[in-house]
């Protein structure tokens, strides 16, 4: 077992695909990932890693390189970011349709317009129906666990499926964390050589992405997608166990924080679940029966571990960092669907939208929350809070005073 | 050119790569491309396309290829290419295949694809030095969805996003964009136009592309029954025609240096041409468009008359209009 480093986000997600021993990385820059490539493509320059990384022209051929590579049998790693996702977004159907399991790391941020650096995921959350296993890591440890996880599970037969394993730009993509690699030896025996289904080669050929005429086999290789995903679930899970024997550490789609006898709970994903703990915690002190359900797997979405940790509760409410305009949260209305069958769920569900573009979330805020949460009365359940300080709003207007503009001008 | 293994028809290769009995239309000149080169190219290959009418050779679950196809996307067959040919590279040098199982990459599109969409995806392929093959079946417009302009739809074609109104009798009136002349500026090895009436011209100049390491791009030109308004039969008179009248020239470029591999003694005037298709007969009725005619007449001179000077050709050039042709 190796020793605790201090390391970034970027880094941590190199190093994994380092350890993953992967062959190839199709590439293009983007902040806040830029570091992920440029890390690797020192390694291999220097001679400490045998892969490929080509630099393509923009994240659209980056992800076709990297979906064909992928069917020919190479294990390829990519990463990318916010506008860089949605230029190449139609190839994300094209890799899971293929059933190439590769692993993409999204480094989250904000997208444009306005055009901004800091992270939110309506990134991520555009492709949650692309077929993608979506995995959130809240750490940088858990960045690098993941993508070691989503690797195996991605390449299982069972699957065959790619990986979105997402982390926020800045907040973990450039802060140095305590992070615990492992041996090459380790991940080995963890993560067994790539077994690509019929790649190209010239004793057998092959078709692959082929048109079909017809609603009726369109659907079926859509359900065969479907059925895989599902079953990515119950991969997940049992891979995570082998990983937890080998590390002491164990993942979960979906983990529970302080949930004994906890009465008031919020829903988190991604790096803020941080601070949402630390709220939670200061919460507890003052004698509030508070909680936390992280949320790690976006996809396959973990309806029956969500019901089960919810149940009972007297409020909830599920903190989005994203915002679909016109209806609120995304996960918030993913969470309350799973819930819709269920007798004995809370009372209460308030959807809260918060961080936008990075935007911090302070312990007022979440106090707020939980304040709401304890007398919902005259709370509209049927839209979103938007956290936005008072104090916020004062500089907002300062700078636009500044700039010489009115507020009708803002937009 | 010497050393080479063909020398007239009678070397065309008779192994077929291309099962009869795909949904392409009748005389396709696009489909007649993608047999002649797969002849010369040999049986281990893959097909990396994208969106056009050709893609429509594989239906699923049946493929008309004895070779390997990969449906990529509209705007990136060459990406697709070069992570198809780095895999390859990858596991051949990590020992986890062997030499055999090798195969040449060849990005296959029409011109929607190579002259607009995907126009950024190869100049990068190309940059990054790619050892592929790209054919691309120019039928001077979108095909597959109707036939509407594209950057390769020259003057004067009516297109369904261009068509011939009394306010506008031209229909397109832009100029079909050098593809050659951007690839060319990229320096790969090899850059030619072929065209499907003469397949000797073709499969020598796909032989010699063999022999380089790094990108080998041809642009075919593809006569297309259906979208240009001829009779299936016609397709190689048609493109026999457009050489002949010199506006499609036969050139290769090896490392830059340009060589027109087929130049006619003299042209024949563009209308023998022109007259053969339903998209131009707006330039023959209700009224003779003399000004179009010229133009396009125009511009085939202006071209050859650099091309004899640059490589000192053997090709009699008349200062004079061509006479009209009696109908």
């Amino acid at each position: 077992m190796r020793e605790v480093e201090m390391m970034t986000g970027n880094t941590a997600a190199a190093w994994a695909a380092r350890l993953a021993n992967v062959d190839y990385i199709p590439a293009y820059p983007i902040t806040p990932q830029t570091e992920i490539i440029e890390t690797l493509a020192k390694w291999i320059s220097e001679g400490l890693m045998k892969a490929k990384l080509v630099q393509l022209e923009s994240e659209h051929s980056m992800l076709t390189a990297a979906g064909t590579a992928s069917c020919t049998g190479a294990r390829v790693f990519t990463a990318t970011s916010s506008q860089g996702l949605l230029y190449g977004f139609e190839m994300l159907y094209n890799i899971s349709g293929w059933r190439a399991p590769l692993v993409l790391v999204n480094v989250s941020r904000g997208l444009a317009a306005p055009i901004t650096l800091e992270p939110d995921h309506n990134d991520v959350l555009a492709a949650r129906d692309s077929g993608f296993i979506q995995l959130h890591a809240e750490t940088c440890q858990d960045v690098f666990d993941l993508i070691l996880l989503a690797y195996r599970v991605s390449e299982d037969r069972r699957v065959m499926l790619p990986s979105l394993v997402n982390m926020d730009g800045f907040y973990l993509s450039f802060t140095r964390e305590p992070v615990r690699l492992l041996d090459e030896e380790d991940v080995s025996s963890f993560l067994p050589p790539y077994q690509p289904l019929n790649p190209f080669r010239a004793s057998r050929p092959v078709v692959k992405g082929a048109a079909v005429i017809g609603g009726h086999i369109y659907t079926y290789f859509k359900h065969n997608v479907h059925e895989s995903m599902v079953r990515a679930g119950e991969v997940f899970t049992e891979v995570a166990k082998t990983f937890e024997k080998m590390t002491g550490r164990r993942i979960e789609p979906v983990e529970g924080y302080l949930l004994d006898d906890a009465e008031y709970l919020i829903v988190m994903t991604n790096s803020f679940t941080t601070i949402g703990k630390r709220a939670v915690m200061r919460l507890r002190e003052k004698g509030v029966p508070a909680g936390l359900v992280k949320i790690t797997m976006l996809r396959p979405f973990p309806k029956k571990k969500v019901v089960e940790l919810l149940r009972g509760r007297k409020a909830v409410a599920v903190f989005d960092q994203n915002l679909s305009p016109g209806l609120g949260g995304i996960i918030y209305n993913e969470v309350a669907s799973s819930l819709y069958h269920e007798r004995d769920g809370p009372e209460t569900l308030l959807s809260v939208v918060a961080g936008l573009g990075g935007k911090y979330i302070s312990l007022e805020e979440f106090e707020h929350i939980f304040n709401l949460l304890q007398h919902p009365e005259g709370v509209d359940l049927s839209m979103p809070v938007f956290l936005f300080r008072r104090d916020e709003l004062t500089e907002v207007r300062r700078v636009l005073k500044l700039a010489g503009m009115q507020e009708a001008d803002a937009v | 050119m010497s050393g080479t293994r063909f020398r007239t028809l009678k070397d065309f290769p008779l192994e077929e790569f291309l099962a009869a009995g795909s949904p392409m239309c009748a005389g396709c000149g696009g489909l007649l491309a993608l047999k002649v080169f797969h002849k010369a190219l040999g049986g281990k290959a893959v097909f990396v396309n994208a969106a056009g009418c050709l893609t429509l050779l594989q239906v699923y679950p049946y493929s008309p290829l004895k070779s390997s196809w990969m449906y990529t996307a509209f705007a990136s067959a060459p990406a697709g290419a070069q992570g198809i040919r780095d895999a390859l590279d990858v596991l051949l040098e990590k020992g986890r295949i062997s030499a055999e199982e090798d195969l040449k990459v060849v990005a296959f599109t029409g011109d929607g694809a190579a002259y607009d969409i995907g126009l950024q995806a190869t100049s990068g392929a190309i940059e990054r030095g790619l050892d592929f093959y790209y054919l691309v079946y120019d039928n001077e417009a979108y095909g597959n969805t109707g036939f509407q302009k594209s950057s390769a739809t020259p003057y004067g074609s009516a297109t369904t996003t261009t068509p011939p109104t009394e306010q506008n009798p031209v229909g397109y009136t832009g100029a079909k964009k050098d593809l050659f002349e951007i690839w060319r500026s990229h320096s790969p090895p090899y850059v030619a136009t072929i065209a499907p009436s003469h397949i000797v011209d073709m499969l020598r100049k796909i032989e010699k592309a063999s022999q380089f390491k790094g990108p080998k791009l041809f642009i075919c030109f593809s006569p297309c029954p259906t979208g240009w308004g001829f009779d299936p039969s016609e397709t190689i008179r048609v493109s026999k025609l457009a050489v002949e009248c010199g506006v499609w020239p036969l050139k290769e470029a090896v490392f830059g240096e340009v060589k027109h591999t087929v130049v006619p003694r003299f042209l024949k005037p563009v209308e023998e041409y022109l007259s053969t298709q339903e998209r131009y007969k707006h330039l023959f009725h209700p009224v003779r468009l003399d000004e179009a005619i010229n133009k396009i007449q125009k511009q085939v001179y202006l071209y050859w008359r650099k091309a004899k000077e640059a490589e000192n050709l053997d090709i009699i050039l008349s200062e004079k209009m061509p006479i009209k042709l009696s109908r």
